[in-house]
């Protein structure tokens, strides 16, 4: 029998959800309605959340001032790009850690989760060195190949714990039955696991969309996304808040978009495997 | 052709032995089951047939052919599992295909031998569907299906009976016995159930942690036990063991009897009836015997016998079975 809770504590566990998503969500609130203000109501002492001379020019401006669709698809590229390449290698990892995994399994999979630890100004240098002698820089696989190996632990991790979830006899079965290691990953595990791929994919290409250090970092024109794009709005002259808001807001949307529609598969891939 | 031969087969896992050292031979055709307890290494044994678990030591030979190092899909044998390992996102149909894929067969090549096993099987109305829209004993039959299109040198059963109800596990065990008949292909049957093992086997195996106790055929086993473990092992239900005084009055340490092989009425033996419990057919009573210890007796069903009360009964001595110290018989 479902737990009777009474209507009182109800009402108060509704309110805090609110109250913290709200909490949560109010930058994002601030900046959306900024990108619609003026630059002088943008900046008005003190703030005030609306405003009212709602105008749309800092978006026509800031689609005038820079080539929106160029970020836009660089970000497409390096944010599925790399996890699609992640994936590739990331199967197969997560293959034999589940499924033939050794006395040392769990201390590598720890080791790599602790590489994200790792604050990255620490490799600022090497990196920046590296991606220039080898003419990575500025290259979309240059980024595609950083990128992928900044979430390469997580997206191995995350499908560890899918794989683990498959009854190991299936797989035996696949062996029994003439498959070969390939064909095993291929016709059989992959298929089986596609819910824990796709939201391990949406995962990724959002973190991968969002990542902004290296992105800023290593790109200048060629394969700048989305990050780079709003970066460019804090000129020297001084911050434009609402231009700046408004190439935010176009740098974020998309991936908003994404992220709202595929909220439930999200929820239910980093829940898996929590409760049997 | 279906012949496989282990010589001295060890699996340890770590510093415990699974199997210390088997020593097998199993002729083209034959229905073997391996029997014993849980945790006895039947199943293991089993793997190390197929592949699916690497020998820590001794030759695994298949039709004379040295198979200790090849992979499963290269030995030729098709295992059909306890949980039924069927392909949950494939239809009946492509699970069936699968193994007949993987070998390159033709589309219509698989599509022919496909219907033909589902026609067998009684599975061709089942074709299109989906493993979790099937019932147990349907979802076995598919994997009995999917072991048979290989049409493998021998086929591995590994307990695939226990997930089903007992009135589908008769019925199950007939067909599969019926199959053996008709394909006439080697089959290693392993089960915990010694009914199965009776039922099904021309020759039995019966392992106890990781060792052969005995093997042969069921009836060689139910009347010759080579030792204590397989006379209480074989039989439902068990044989009973008595040691003292009674037994060296037989020259043994310990002697056995079945409880249909005790008369009752007359004999040397007496005692109370602590339970009994009527069959219709058969009678079981279980019987306080003093220093005998306690004894199941199988009688007709019109024994009368209840709780509290004295009984006179006594063995069949020419179906008397004596051991020595050692266990072994005399």
């Amino acid at each position: 029998m479902a737990r009777a809770v009474p209507l009182r504590s109800k009402i108060g566990y509704t309110a805090a959800a609110w109250a913290v998503a709200l909490l949560i969500f109010f930058p994002v609130l601030w900046t959306i309605l900024t990108s619609f203000k003026t630059e002088v109501s943008a900046v008005a002492s003190p703030p005030q959340l609306f405003t009212a001379d709602w105008t749309l020019e800092n978006y026509a401006e800031v689609w005038q001032r820079s080539d929106y669709p160029r970020f836009f698809w660089n970000s497409v590229i390096l944010s599925v790009g790399s996890t699609l390449l992640g994936l590739v290698i990331a199967i197969p990892a997560a293959w034999s850690m589940a499924f033939v995994s050794g006395r040392n399994t769990k201390d590598l999979l720890m080791w790599m989760l602790s590489t994200k630890m790792m604050p990255a100004a620490a490799v600022l240098i090497p990196m920046y060195l590296i991606f220039q002698r080898t003419g990575l820089f500025d290259s979309h696989i240059g980024l595609v190949l950083a990128l992928m190996l900044m979430n390469l632990p997580i997206i191995v991790w995350m499908l560890y714990t899918y794989f683990k979830e498959i009854p190991a006899e299936i797989l035996e079965a696949a062996r029994m039955d003439g498959a070969s290691l390939k064909n095993e990953i291929l016709y059989v595990l992959t298929p089986m696991a596609v819910p824990g791929i796709a939201s391990t994919m949406l995962l990724n290409i959002i973190l991968a969309w969002n990542e902004a250090f290296w992105t800023i970092t290593l790109t200048t024109t060629k394969a700048a996304p989305l990050s780079a794009f709003i970066a460019s709005f804090s000129a020297p002259q001084g911050l434009f808040y609402a231009k700046l808001s408004a190439a935010s807001t176009m740098a974020i949307l998309p991936i908003l978009v994404l992220g709202w529609f595929s909220q439930k598969q999200l929820v239910r891939g980093l829940t898996f495997g929590a409760v049997k | 052709m279906g012949q496989i031969t282990l010589k001295q087969v060890r699996k340890s896992f770590g510093e415990v032995d699974v199997i210390p050292g088997v020593d097998l031979r199993i002729e083209n055709g034959e229905f073997v089951v391996f029997v014993g307890p849980s945790g006895c290494g039947k199943s293991t044994l089993l793997r190390l047939i197929a592949g699916l678990e690497d020998t820590t030591g001794g030759i695994i030979e298949i039709d004379g052919k040295d198979a200790t190092a090849l992979p499963p899909a290269k030995r030729g044998l098709a295992m059909v599992f306890q949980s039924y390992a069927l392909y949950p996102h494939m239809t009946v149909r492509k699970n069936i295909a699968f193994p007949l894929k993987m070998a390159g067969l033709s589309e219509a090549d698989q599509t022919a031998k496909v219907e033909r096993a589902a026609k067998v099987l009684n599975l061709t109305a089942y074709l299109d569907r989906r493993p979790g829209q099937l019932s147990g004993g349907q979802r076995q039959r598919v994997a009995i299906g999917r072991a048979i299109v290989r049409e493998p040198a021998a086929f591995l059963f590994d307990e695939p009976l226990s997930n089903l109800d007992a009135a589908l596990r008769v019925g199950m065990r007939q067909e599969i016995t019926e199959l053996h008949q008709s394909l006439k292909t080697t089959m290693i049957y392993v089960t915990h159930d010694q009914v199965e093992a009776m039922t099904m086997a021309d020759k039995i195996v019966v392992l106890n942690a990781g060792r052969i106790e005995q093997v042969g055929s069921p009836l060689d086993l139910y009347s010759h036990p080579k030792n204590t473990f397989v006379a209480a092992f074989i039989g439902s239900p068990k044989m009973n063991l008595i040691d003292g005084a009674e037994a060296a009055k037989h020259g043994a340490h310990t002697i056995g009897i079945r409880p249909e092989h005790i008369d009752f009425g007359m004999g040397p033996w007496s005692g109370t009836v602590i339970l009994s419990e009527h069959l219709g057919s058969d009678t079981f009573l279980k019987v306080n015997g003093g220093a005998l210890g306690t004894l199941t007796l199988r009688g007709g069903g019109d024994v009368a016998a209840g709780p509290g009360d004295t009984i006179t009964f006594g063995p069949q001595m020419a179906k008397l079975h004596r051991f020595g110290q050692d266990g072994l018989a005399l």
